[in-house]
């Protein structure tokens, strides 16, 4: 158990209350709930718990947390910062070694980043810096990945790819979602929030369309 | 003090503090003949003399190459000390270290080290670490924290610095070492005053020998030097400069000091003169004692009366300058003359211009008051005059031009920068009041270059501590009623726009 019955929130009036939260292996989770329901809340106390139970954890905040003056590649290798001593860090910061560049690339051209590899973060699209965020999460590789809204910035056709090779190359993925069709094709699982509670937790086929439209109303 | 201060509070304030503090200010006009040599100047001024091209040469050279070598260690040991600021001895032994003036610490050195080429450079480099790790480390804070946050929890300290930390606040950080090359180069060139070979020994035996023609030309040249600044440093020849410096300052021919000069400084010259011979504190109490009443309570008196006339007065030149740059305000032509007159008084350091005013008018606060409101306020007033340009195209397009526009629609929004920005000066024009003593006005200043004068060392420490003292309280003071006006957003002040770049 990852979450007993705990209130989750700064300060005095928890964002919410009551939660407990287990993650099976193999499962994908995706949280639904309009915005200010609580997903990044339960998502940083997920991080937390995954973290205190010893688990590698990948992770894709909302707000992606980039280093706009770097290149991507270096933006990518900050997965595995704390795989490394600090002097490995520090030569890899003034030339990457030829094995992360590769091991990067091949996460970059999954991602259909490869051309922009040495160029910096600030010179991109919304929707190229979202995938660098999700590049770095990927070469961080691990058990588990954490993300919230990791594919809010990209087309249907390709958020969806990829949401599979996320699928493909995590044991155990929660992700908040804002598109019901994307979360209910991805997620074994379907968590939904609504006025600081968990109001929902079931399998996509066991969730009838009216209880997700009930959750934005 | 209340929570919080009105703008026409605090104005009212300061001004009323400097009128009552004007019937105690010395003003008197002590030059001899200040007529005649005003005109010997004006003349020597209007006919710049050159020919002397191998003394201004090396001057100068030597001027860049101190402030290039200060400024460059300064900025070293306080990028090292920026991610440690918050620690408070850290913070303590920064504000000591900027609280001393560089002038203060070049006589300190010079007891140590000799005319030597370190000494200048410590004299720059000391009080600018502290400086530097100040404002670096106000970047790092103001630096956006996500990256940091989303990096893997278990990623030691130095490569969350380096990936996450320092880039993001690398672009503001190079503007404010630009900015303080050209505070260093000021400093650089006043250390000449004391006996370094800088620009200002030049200038100084040129006055001497009554050669306005040839101390017109290294000023002429100096002004070329630091308005040109963003043309001849690069950030890409900053290696070939940091070289040169290291090459020309390590030939520097300097006087030989005695052996074990350091540690006479330290185990005999700045031990109080009553305990060397053992503890005493009846005598150490009355050696105390006497310093602070006949040295150290005069200095400081002296030093805040001036200071605060010298304040009020930087406002006014300030309030009044401003608009001069403005070419909706003085037409277009009025705008060069008046960015012109600006760049020219604040690329004179205090000191050299109050130098200047000493000769004319003698030693009294005068020379000292004028010189601190003249450049100040020109400081003050292009900042402003910037930031007043960019409301321009913002303004409804009936706006009025000329006095009507400075009136009306300029000041008003401008006040509280204005404010702001004057009490983020009061410190420094309190550092640099104290520094006057040297020319001769009775602030602490001469009271600490008699002490050395006389190698009484241990006075010279005492005084040195209050200086530092005072200026820490007014930099308080000043932050205290900065943050009571609400002028948060100008808690750092735009020292970059002095540059005429934007972060």
């Amino acid at each position: 158990m990852l979450l007993d019955r705990q209130s989750l929130g700064y300060g005095a009036a928890p964002v919410l209350t009551g939660v407990s939260f287990a993650l099976a292996p193999g499962e994908r989770v995706a949280l639904l709930g309009c915005s200010g329901a609580g997903k990044t809340t339960l998502l940083g106390a997920l991080y937390d718990a995954l973290l205190a139970e010893g688990n590698r954890v990948a992770l894709v905040p909302q707000e992606q947390g980039l280093v706009p003056q770097l290149s991507v590649l270096r933006n990518a290798l900050m997965g595995r910062l704390d795989d490394h001593g600090a002097l490995y860090n520090l030569t890899n910061l003034v030339r990457p070694r030829a094995k992360d560049r590769a091991g990067v690339g091949e996460v970059l051209s999954t991602l259909g980043l490869s051309p922009q590899m040495d160029r910096t973060v600030e010179g991109l699209s919304g929707g190229q810096k979202q995938r660098v965020a999700l590049a770095r999460a990927l070469w961080r590789g691990g058990d588990v990945l954490l993300g919230d809204e990791p594919v809010s910035a990209l087309d249907e056709t390709q958020g969806s790819e990829i949401l599979n090779h996320i699928a493909a190359r995590f044991d155990r993925v929660v992700l908040a979602l804002h598109d019901v069709d994307q979360a209910l094709g991805f997620a074994t699982r379907v968590v939904g929030l609504k006025d600081g509670r968990v109001v929902m937790d079931a399998a996509p086929a066991e969730i009838a369309r009216a209880r997700i439209e009930a959750l934005y109303a | 003090m209340p929570e919080r201060l009105s703008r026409l509070q605090v104005t009212a304030g300061l001004f009323v503090l400097a009128l009552l503090v004007l019937p105690f200010a010395d003003l008197t006009l002590a030059g001899h003949d200040p007529r005649g040599v005003l005109w010997r100047m004006v003349q020597g001024f209007l006919a710049p003399d050159f020919t002397a091209v191998e003394h201004i040469g090396r001057a100068l050279v030597l001027t860049v190459m101190f402030a290039v070598a200060g400024v460059a260690a300064g900025g070293v040991a306080g990028l090292i000390m920026a991610p440690f600021y918050d620690h408070p001895w850290l913070r303590a032994f920064c504000i000591a270290l900027r609280s001393v003036h560089e002038l203060f610490w070049a006589l300190l050195l010079l007891q140590v080290l000799g005319v030597s080429a370190l000494t200048g450079v410590l004299a720059i480099a000391l009080p600018y670490a502290g400086i530097f790790a100040k404002v670096f480390a106000e970047h790092l804070e103001e630096a956006d924290q996500r990256p940091s946050r989303a990096l893997p929890r278990g990623t030691d300290g130095l490569s969350r610095f380096l990936y996450a930390r320092a880039p993001l606040a690398l672009a503001p950080m190079r503007i404010y070492a630009l900015y303080r090359l050209e505070c260093g180069l000021r400093s650089s060139a006043v250390l000449g005053f004391i006996g370094l070979p800088t620009l200002g020994f030049q200038l100084d035996s040129f006055f001497r020998q009554g050669e306005y023609d040839a101390a017109s030309a290294i000023m002429i040249l100096y002004v070329a030097l630091i308005a040109s600044i963003r043309l001849w440093m690069r950030w890409r020849l900053v290696p070939v400069w940091i070289l040169a410096a290291v090459v020309v300052l390590t030939t520097l021919q300097s006087p030989p000091m005695g052996q074990g000069a350091l540690w006479r400084f330290l185990s005999e010259d700045i031990v109080p003169a009553p305990l060397r011979d053992g503890w005493d504190g009846a005598a150490l109490a009355e050696w105390l004692g006497h310093i602070l009443s006949a040295e150290a309570l005069p200095g400081l008196i002296a030093t805040l009366i001036c200071a605060q006339i010298a304040l009020v007065l930087t406002g006014a030149v300030a309030f009044f300058s401003f608009g001069l740059i403005v070419p909706r305000v003085s037409g277009r032509f009025g705008a060069v003359a008046g960015h012109f007159m600006l760049v020219v008084l604040r690329s004179f350091p205090e000191y050299m211009l109050a130098y200047l005013f000493v000769q004319v008018f003698g030693p009294s606060m005068l020379p000292a008051i004028l010189a601190l409101s003249l450049h100040n306020g020109a400081i003050i007033g292009h900042l402003l005059g910037r930031q007043a340009e960019a409301l321009c195209p913002e303004l409804r397009a009936d706006a009025p031009r000329g006095v009507t526009l400075w009136a009306w629609e300029l000041m008003p929004r401008l006040y509280g920068s204005f404010l702001a920005l004057c009490l983020y000066r009061w410190e420094i024009i309190l550092r640099e009041t104290a520094v006057m003593g040297l020319l001769g006005v009775m602030t602490l200043g001469f009271y600490i270059d008699s002490a050395m004068a006389e190698l009484r060392l241990d006075r010279a420490i005492i005084l040195l501590i209050i200086a530092g003292g005072l200026t820490a309280a007014i930099d308080s003071m000043s932050r205290a009623i900065r943050r009571r006006l609400g002028t948060g957003a100008l808690r750092r002040m735009p020292q970059e726009t002095l540059l005429g770049e934007r972060a």
